[in-house]
């Protein structure tokens, strides 16, 4: 059966980068204890953007490094939670300012582990033949779900957008998608809340930090064994993007000392579902994994819920 | 196992997550003002702790647990 590949990344940040020091300024709090316990020196903060305008401008890089032209695509999945609008959806704001003709399109909401979730609804929609090029964004704007006056948040999330385009391999073509291995954890559904109308996010940051620290490694590691990929080919580990210390808590048992590991928050913060994507989407433009060398992506976070895959670099 | 063996053990995990000095580690201490351990370093001290002496540290516990001594008193009541 034919699996799925991702060709190109691509991805949108606003242009105004705010510092820890700007934030020192709406809350206590300082640049070194922000830099100790997230490991965010800069975020980008929208100005007018949507989120459906940072997810076209991603999509849209994404759709021109592919070498596919909009006529192409005929599935568009948008990962998000911080979509002001319930209709029309991202994904069909997406198609219809690219020129997308009749794709099937909707957006999915997983929270932090958003993009790996539609990674492997894409992969699973292509092997099935419902699809056989697709556009997958993650696209969030937290600043418009963030209290401004609270600094245990505040100094955490940020707004983004990346994309890839992925399309169905030959029969012949080993897949570039690995298995997703996904699933959450119902029980602990108060850690991270979005709830209510214009809403504030909230979180249990020991008890997010204990599960991610915890929980996820062994997930990522299922990932690749499902990949049939040993942790010690993996050219880079990407992480949803949710706090330095977390993202060396799992790297550290993964074991991968050869592998690179994403550490996009110091420079974009916490995006959310846009945050591995943006990681992948850099890495991928600054060429520091070779094409074809497998990726383990992971996503984790409100639900909780968690998803993750090995992928082939575009 | 006993008290000093449980504040031993601490000590152990606490060079290792926070890279305090074993020599400062005594029942007395604070985990925050004295060992300089942050809310983070907690949860990875109390998971480590959990591996190391067998017992079960919820997360509501966890605030609980200020002193080196406290930490002592729920794993020797808990093991």
């Amino acid at each position: 059966m034919a699996g799925s590949r991702i060709v190109a990344m691509g991805h949108y940040q606003p242009s105004r980068v705010v510092t820890n020091d700007e934030i020192a300024q709406m809350v206590d709090t300082n640049d070194e204890w922000i830099r100790d316990r997230v490991g965010i020196v800069t975020r980008r903060i929208a100005g007018d953007e949507t989120v459906a305008d940072m997810a076209t401008a991603a999509a849209g890089k994404a759709l021109a490094n592919s070498g596919l032209t909009a006529a192409d695509i005929d599935l568009v999945v948008v990962a998000t939670c911080s979509s002001a609008d319930r209709s029309p959806n991202v994904a069909c704001r997406v198609a219809a300012k690219l020129g997308i003709n009749a794709p099937a399109a909707f957006d999915l909401n997983t929270a932090c582990s958003g993009f790996a979730y539609a990674l492997g609804t894409v992969d699973h929609a292509i092997r099935a033949g419902a699809a056989r090029n697709a556009i997958v964004v993650g696209a969030e704007k937290l600043s418009d779900l963030t209290d401004w006056t609270d600094r245990s948040t505040c100094i955490i999330f940020a707004d983004g957008a990346g994309a890839a385009v992925v399309t169905a391999t030959a029969d012949d073509e080993p897949a570039g998608i690995g298995p997703v291995v996904w699933g959450s954890a119902p029980e602990k559904s108060d850690a991270v809340r979005i709830e209510g109308w214009q809403p504030y996010i909230t979180q249990e940051g020991q008890s997010v930090f204990r599960w991610a620290t915890t929980a996820i490694a062994p997930l990522a590691l299922q990932a690749c064994e499902r990949a049939g990929v040993h942790p010690s080919e993996l050219a880079a580990f990407v992480p949803h993007q949710a706090n330095a210390r977390i993202i060396d808590g799992i790297a550290k048992r993964l074991n991968i000392p050869d592998a690179i590991i994403a550490k996009d928050i110091v420079e974009s913060g916490n995006t959310s579902a846009a945050s591995i994507p943006l990681a992948l989407s850099k890495l991928v433009e600054r060429r520091e994994v070779p094409s074809g060398a497998p990726v383990l992506l992971f996503g984790f976070g409100g639900g909780l819920t968690y998803a993750g895959q090995v992928v082939r670099c575009p | 196992m006993t008290r000093d063996e449980i504040t031993a053990g601490l000590a152990e995990i606490l060079e290792e997550v926070a890279g305090v000095n074993p020599d400062d580690v005594a029942e007395g201490k604070s985990f925050t003002d004295d060992l300089d351990v942050d809310s983070l370093s907690m949860v990875e001290v109390v998971v480590a702790a959990e591996e190391k002496f067998g017992v079960k540290i919820p997360d509501n516990e966890v605030q609980n647990l200020k002193t080196v001594g406290d930490a002592v008193s729920y794993i020797e009541a808990q093991s």
